[in-house]
C-alpha cells in the first residue's frame, strides 16, 4: 500500500477513508474565506439563486475587507458594504477594514491548523499551508458553494517532494527560497500539484518564511503547498491557543517528483518582469534604478519582514527621490512593529507607513506606478500592468533586497548592509 | 454540445491581470458590466468592441495563471466567448470556467497550428476540435460525464438548483 504523504494523510482524514491521487472526492470544509474582490461576486451569486442564500456554519465562515481598504472610491465603498450587511444578516465572522490580509488573519487567529481543510476565494491561500492545512484557493462560484452547502469536490492531487537542504545564511528569507523554486519549476511547472516540504534546513526556517513560501507556491501553480507539523509550527501554534498535533509524511510515502535544494549557497534572489520564474540573483540585476519600493502584502508583509528591513535601514535614508511604502500585514503585526519601534526606523528613513491592505500589490490602491516607472516590491506577481501603468516594471524580491535597494535607488544586495 | 466560430490567438501565460487588471476590476467591483471596456485591453486593444458572439480564443501554456478572480472566464463569457482552447491552463481558472459554464479544452496541435480569424468548429462531448480555415483535426481526451452535465447545465450553480447536490458524489 505503502506510506501516506501528508496531503493524503489529511484528505484521507477529511474523505473518512484512504485516499490516492487523482480520486475525486466530496470534502466538509473547516473554513471558507473570502475578501473584498470576490466576496461580492459570490454574495451576488447567493441572491440570485435564493435556495443557496444559506451559510452552513457562521463560525466556519469569513470574510475581510483587505483589497481596497479603506474604501478609495465609491465602488468599493458599495462592495464594502455588501460584505458587511451579508455578515450581520448571517453572523459570519467579519473583519473590517484595517485589520489585515484575509491569510495573516486566518493564520494568527488559529482558524487553520493541522489537518484543516481550507478554501479561500483567493489565490494566495496556499500561504496556510505553512500551518499544516491542506488550503487551496478557488473562485466565487466554489466559495459560494462552500459558503451554502459547506463541502466541495477536490481531485486529490498528486505530490511533489521539495527537499531544502543546507543551513540557510541569515540574509536569506523565504522569498529567496521560493524564488529560487520558481526560477527551477517555472510558473507552471507545478501545476496541480501539492508541493509538500521536507528536509534538514526546514528547521532553520521562520513560521513568517514558511508562510512565504507557501504563498507563492500558486506561482508556479500548485495547489497547495504544506510543511510538516514540527516544532517551530507546535511553538506557533501554542502562542496563539492552539493545541498542537503530528503531522508529517511517512518516511516511505510515494512522490511524482522530487526537487531538491542546497540553500547553504543560496543568494538573494530577484524576480525581473514580466514573469515570476525569471530569476537571477541579485548582483546580476545590482544597478537597475527603481522610482519605487513596496514592503509588504500577504507575501512579505508580516514581523520578519519588517524587521530585516529595519536591520538595513537603521541610521540609513531612502535615497531621494524614490518613493518607499510599507505595508504590514494586519493590525497585530503592526502593533507588535510600533511597539518595539521598527515602525519609527522605517518613517526616520523615508518610507510611508499605511494600515493594513493589500493596496498596491494588486494595483488597487496606496501608489499605483506610471509610465515606465520600476518598482522592486516584495509582493508576489511581477505581471505587465499589475501594479499601475502597462509600461511599468514590477521586480520581486526579499524585504531586505527591497530595503537595501530603497538605499541605493537601485537594486542593491542586502549583504553590503548586514556585514557579510 | 457543438461550438463554431472565430479565433483569437493568444500566447504563452496569460493571466487574470491581463484578462481583467487589479486595477480596473477594483474600480467596478460592485459592476461586473463596468469591467467589461477593460477586458484584455493591454492585449487586444478594444477587444469588447472587437469580439464577437460565439468566438473562440486560442491561447499557449498556462492560460490563466494568477488570481482567483472569477471574473476573467466570466467577463470573456459575458463578452461571447464560447470556448478557449489552449495548450495548458492555470488551475483555478479551468475550474472557475467550468463552475459558469465556459468550455475550456486543452490541446496540443490546435493551437498551434490555428493563427487568428481561423474558423474553429469545436464538439464539446467528444472532444473534436477542427480547424476548418487550415483543415487541422484535435482528438482530445473527452471531458468526464459531470463535467459535461455542469456545462450543459450552463454552470455549476444551474446544476446544483437542478439536481439539488454536487455532481460528483464520494467515490473512486
Amino acid at each position: 500500500m505503502g506510506g501516506m504523504t501528508i496531503t493524503e494523510k489529511i484528505l484521507s482524514y477529511k474523505a473518512g477513508r484512504r485516499v490516492y491521487p487523482g480520486d475525486l472526492i466530496v470534502v466538509g470544509i473547516d473554513l471558507a474565506y473570502a475578501h473584498d474582490g470576490t466576496a461580492p461576486l459570490a454574495i451576488q451569486i447567493m441572491r440570485e439563486n435564493p435556495e443557496l442564500y444559506r451559510v452552513f456554519d457562521p463560525l466556519k465562515v469569513l470574510f475581510v475587507v483587505d483589497h481596497a481598504s479603506p474604501a478609495p472610491h465609491v465602488e468599493a465603498a458599495k462592495a464594502h458594504k455588501m460584505m458587511r450587511d451579508f455578515a450581520r444578516k448571517f453572523g459570519i465572522r467579519f473583519f473590517d477594514v484595517g485589520e489585515g490580509i484575509c491569510h495573516q488573519i486566518v493564520a494568527e487567529n488559529g482558524y487553520a491548523r493541522p489537518f484543516s481543510l481550507v478554501l479561500g476565494a483567493d489565490s494566495h491561500t496556499t500561504t496556510l499551508g505553512a500551518l499544516s492545512s491542506f488550503a487551496t484557493g478557488v473562485g466565487s462560484t466554489d466559495i459560494t458553494l462552500a459558503i451554502s452547502l459547506g463541502k466541495s469536490w477536490l481531485r486529490v492531487p498528486e505530490p511533489v517532494k521539495v527537499s531544502l537542504e543546507g543551513e540557510v545564511r541569515p540574509f536569506i528569507s523565504g522569498k529567496d527560497i521560493i524564488l529560487r523554486i520558481i526560477k527551477e519549476v517555472g510558473v507552471d511547472g507545478l501545476t496541480y500539484k501539492a508541493v509538500e516540504f521536507h528536509g534538514d534546513a526546514i528547521k532553520y526556517i521562520s513560521m513568517d518564511s514558511r508562510m512565504t513560501i507557501c504563498n507563492m507556491c500558486v506561482e508556479a501553480g500548485a495547489k497547495t503547498g504544506i510543511f510538516p507539523v514540527d516544532g517551530i509550527l507546535l511553538r506557533y501554534l501554542s502562542q496563539i491557543g492552539v493545541e498542537g498535533i503530528e503531522l508529517e509524511a511517512d518516511p516511505d510515502a510515494e512522490y511524482d517528483e522530487i526537487f531538491s535544494f542546497d540553500l547553504s549557497s543560496l543568494e538573494p534572489q530577484v524576480a525581473e518582469p514580466p514573469n515570476v520564474d525569471r530569476v537571477r540573483a541579485v548582483e546580476e540585476l545590482e544597478g537597475t534604478e527603481v522610482d519605487q519600493v513596496f514592503i509588504g502584502s500577504c507575501t512579505n508583509g508580516r514581523y520578519e519582514d519588517f524587521l530585516a528591513a529595519a536591520k538595513i535601514l537603521r541610521g540609513r535614508k531612502a535615497k531621494d527621490g524614490v518613493r518607499c511604502i510599507a505595508i504590514p500585514a494586519s493590525r497585530s503585526i503592526y502593533l507588535k512593529l510600533l511597539k518595539d519601534g521598527v515602525l519609527n526606523v522605517l518613517t526616520e528613513a523615508g518610507f510611508f507607513v499605511a494600515h493594513s491592505t493589500c493596496g498596491p500589490c494588486i494595483g488597487a490602491h496606496l501608489g499605483l506606478l506610471g509610465p515606465n516607472e520600476t518598482v522592486i516590491s516584495t509582493s508576489n506577481r511581477n505581471f505587465p500592468g499589475r501594479m499601475g501603468d502597462k509600461d511599468s516594471k514590477i521586480y520581486l524580491a526579499s524585504p531586505a533586497t527591497a530595503a537595501a535597494s530603497a538605499v541605493e535607488g537601485r537594486i542593491a544586495d542586502p549583504r553590503k548592509y548586514l556585514g557579510d | 454540445m457543438d461550438i463554431r466560430g472565430r479565433a483569437w490567438k493568444l500566447g504563452d501565460n496569460i493571466s487574470t491581470d491581463h484578462i481583467i487588471s487589479g486595477k480596473y476590476k477594483f474600480k467596478a467591483i460592485s459592476s461586473i458590466q463596468d469591467m467589461v471596456p477593460h477586458v484584455l485591453e493591454e492585449v487586444i486593444p478594444d477587444f469588447h468592441l472587437k469580439v464577437r458572439k460565439g468566438d473562440v480564443i486560442v491561447a499557449g501554456r498556462n492560460f490563466g495563471m494568477g488570481s482567483s478572480r472569477e471574473h476573467a472566464p466570466l467577463l470573456l463569457k459575458m463578452l461571447g466567448i464560447s470556448a478557449i482552447i489552449a495548450g495548458s491552463f492555470a488551475r483555478i481558472f479551468f475550474r472557475n470556467s467550468i463552475n459558469i459554464g465556459l468550455p475550456v479544452i486543452t490541446a496540443l496541435r490546435i493551437p498551434k497550428a490555428t493563427e487568428e480569424g481561423d474558423i474553429l468548429h469545436v464538439d464539446v462531448e467528444r472532444g473534436i476540435l477542427i480547424n476548418m480555415s487550415k483543415g487541422v483535426e484535435e482528438q482530445v481526451k473527452p471531458y468526464p460525464r459531470e463535467i459535461l452535465d455542469i456545462l450543459e447545465c450552463g454552470g455549476i450553480i444551474e446544476y446544483v438548483k437542478r439536481y439539488g447536490d454536487l455532481p460528483w458524489q464520494d467515490t473512486r
